[in-house]
């Protein structure tokens, strides 16, 4: 226990260094002295040695854009971590039941009814949530094997999405709205702004505190089913308790970023690999490797090139081969 | 006390057994025999909960329990299937503090009098050595020791068992069977499905005979087992043997070519 308290308080250390490394970094310098007293001078008084633009774009640019980074690599990992073990598999991302495709929908479709910012961040939001609510009313019809009913409905539900996305891009007009459409679909955070942060800090927060609260529960539900059920857990009011709060963080952290892809299926691995599968220490740990991971990728999508690179390229870029490493250095994290 | 009242039970549609009843105390042990595919384990599932009885009753202590909650369930009655394994890499003591599901509410988590128990358990079946190993990566006959480390920290009255011995090795099984006698020495009531009918005359103090949709219920099956009920259950030629070794007198099945 000692040692994953020192793994634990390792993380914490990155996760408080890349958090202050991610302001420096961008095209216009913000020194790391500057930035300290810009940080401090809001809680102590410090006299003013930097400019304006200096204190904008610490807190109206990058703050957000950081704490976005944060939350949203967060929602998106521990997401995958609760599906993994809910469906008892190792390869089930966030994306399973829907949340992405229908959020993809309702942003398309709001950019194609030329709604503003927060309208296409309200409807990715409601849709995401519509999916899963679809997915779900419809795999309790089916009685028997209530995992891989949600699974198929889940894959059969998100195909229909993505077709009517396919079809909103397909007679969207070419020089406007494909390309926002298609620079949505790739995912970002260029372009946070703080009110877009505490529009989806209450749902992602929602969803994130129930879960850590039962998180010794979920292993018991990463058991098979029928063992799960006499154990004593009632399997089907956990499974949906999962499913809200997931969909909760994962619909709120679509609707501001876009689609983000692997970090929920790589993350909850490197999790397991670093601390095992126990839901008790994997939870936090995953949080916090999911902040790091993302607010890393997001640095780089802004810094690497004078052109800002969409999210979802790298971490596919860098989240497949990584997976790749893992698999090939470390081993498998799972055994079935 | 359980007591299965005319139970009529199946999948989906289709009912495989009909109108069952029997009863156990504590202190039984009650052996389910019958051919492959004649319902032991959709008799057992039904016990359980985990297919819903199409009629009949299932009582516990008296309280129909049709309408209790898993949690009541399993303080009363822990399980032990035929087979079970996991997806992810657990140690074997999380999996035999997992027997403590039932004695938390949702947020809680395990306390250390919960990790004392899971590890007595360890003990008693001579596992303690496993305790930081991999479940999953273990042999099938050590992961159903540790699966029965879990339904003893389960501490229910009632232990359901879908062939225990199935991966045991010859001395593991024994010292499955002799925990089976301190079980029931503590009052437990013990109900499972095996494919050896020496089960039956070891240990047993009821037999219930799967076959065609019906169970027959035999009352102390060493003395009122006998071969033309072995031989018209499995279908098959057979001669039950008496041995008398010492003070121990014990009957063997055997099969005729």
């Amino acid at each position: 226990m000692k040692n994953i308290a020192n793994k634990r308080g390792f993380l914490l250390a990155l996760l408080i260094i890349t958090f202050l490394l991610s302001f420096v970094i961008g095209r216009y310098p913000v020194p790391i002295g500057t930035l300290l007293k810009v940080i401090l001078s809001k809680i102590f008084p410090i006299t003013k040695t930097w400019t304006d633009t200096i204190e904008t774009i610490v807190f109206r640019v990058r703050l957000p854009r950081i704490l976005a980074a944060i939350l949203v690599g967060a929602s998106l990992s521990l997401s995958g971590a609760v599906y993994q073990g809910m469906f008892r598999n190792p390869l089930v991302s966030p994306d399973i039941l829907g949340v992405s495709a229908g959020g993809a929908f309702g942003a398309a479709l709001a950019i194609f009814l030329s709604f503003n910012t927060v309208g296409i961040q309200i409807s990715a939001f409601i849709f995401g949530i519509l999916g899963v609510a679809l997915v779900y009313l419809i795999s309790i019809k089916i009685k028997e094997d209530p995992v891989i009913s949600l699974v198929i409905i889940g894959i059969l539900i998100g195909s229909i999405f993505t077709s009517f996305t396919s079809l909103i891009k397909y007679i969207a007009d070419t020089e406007d709205k494909l390309p926002t459409i298609t620079f949505w679909l790739m995912g970002s955070l260029s372009g946070i702004s703080p009110k877009d942060v505490k529009r989806v800090f209450i749902p992602i927060l929602l969803g994130i505190v129930p879960l850590y609260l039962l998180r010794w529960k979920l292993n018991v539900l990463s058991l098979d089913e029928d063992e799960a059920k006499t154990l004593g857990l009632d399997t089907g009011r956990l499974r949906i308790i999962v499913i809200i709060c997931s969909t909760l963080m994962t619909a709120a952290s679509v609707s501001i970023s876009g689609i983000i892809g692997w970090i929920g299926l790589v993350i909850p691995h490197l999790g397991r690999i670093i601390v095992g599968p126990d839901y008790r220490v994997l939870v936090p740990t995953t949080l916090l490797l999911g902040s790091i991971y993302l607010l890393i990728i997001d640095n780089m999508a802004r810094a690497l090139t004078t052109v800002e690179i969409p999210l979802g390229i790298l971490t596919s870029l860098i989240g497949a081969p990584f997976f790749i490493f893992l698999l090939l250095n470390k081993g498998r994290s799972w055994d079935k | 006390m359980i007591e299965v009242k005319d139970l009529s039970c199946g999948y989906g549609n289709r009912m495989v057994l009909k109108e069952v009843s029997f009863t156990g105390n504590s202190g039984d042990i009650i052996c389910i025999l019958g051919p492959n595919g004649s319902g032991k384990s959709t008799l057992i599932k039904s016990i359980l909960g985990l297919l819903k009885p199409f009629e009949g009753k299932i009582l516990i202590d008296n309280e129909d329990i049709e309408n209790w909650n898993w949690r009541k369930r399993a303080n009363k009655i822990s399980y032990i299937p035929q087979s079970f394994s996991s997806t992810f890499q657990y140690k074997v003591k999380d999996i035999v503090l997992m027997g403590r599901t039932s004695y938390l509410n949702l947020i809680s988590f395990p306390s250390e009098e919960d990790e004392n128990i899971a590890e007595e358990a360890m003990e008693k079946l001579n596992i303690l050595h496993l305790k930081n190993k991999i479940y999953s990566q273990l042999s099938g006959g050590e992961r159903q020791l540790v699966k029965i480390a879990q339904a003893i920290a389960q501490q229910s009255e009632i232990i359901i068992m879908d062939e225990p011995t199935n991966n045991l090795d010859f001395s593991n099984q024994i010292i499955m069977l002799k925990h089976l006698k301190e079980w029931i020495k503590k009052g437990v009531t013990v109900i499972m499905a095996t494919h050896y009918p020496e089960h039956a005359f070891l240990y047993g103090t009821k037999a219930l005979l799967v076959k065609d949709g019906k169970v027959v219920e035999i009352d102390n099956p060493k003395e009122n087992l006998k071969e033309r009920d072995l031989k018209d259950l499995y279908n098959v030629d057979l001669k039950l043997i008496n041995l008398d070794s010492q003070d121990k007198a014990m009957k063997m099945c055997l099969p005729i070519f």
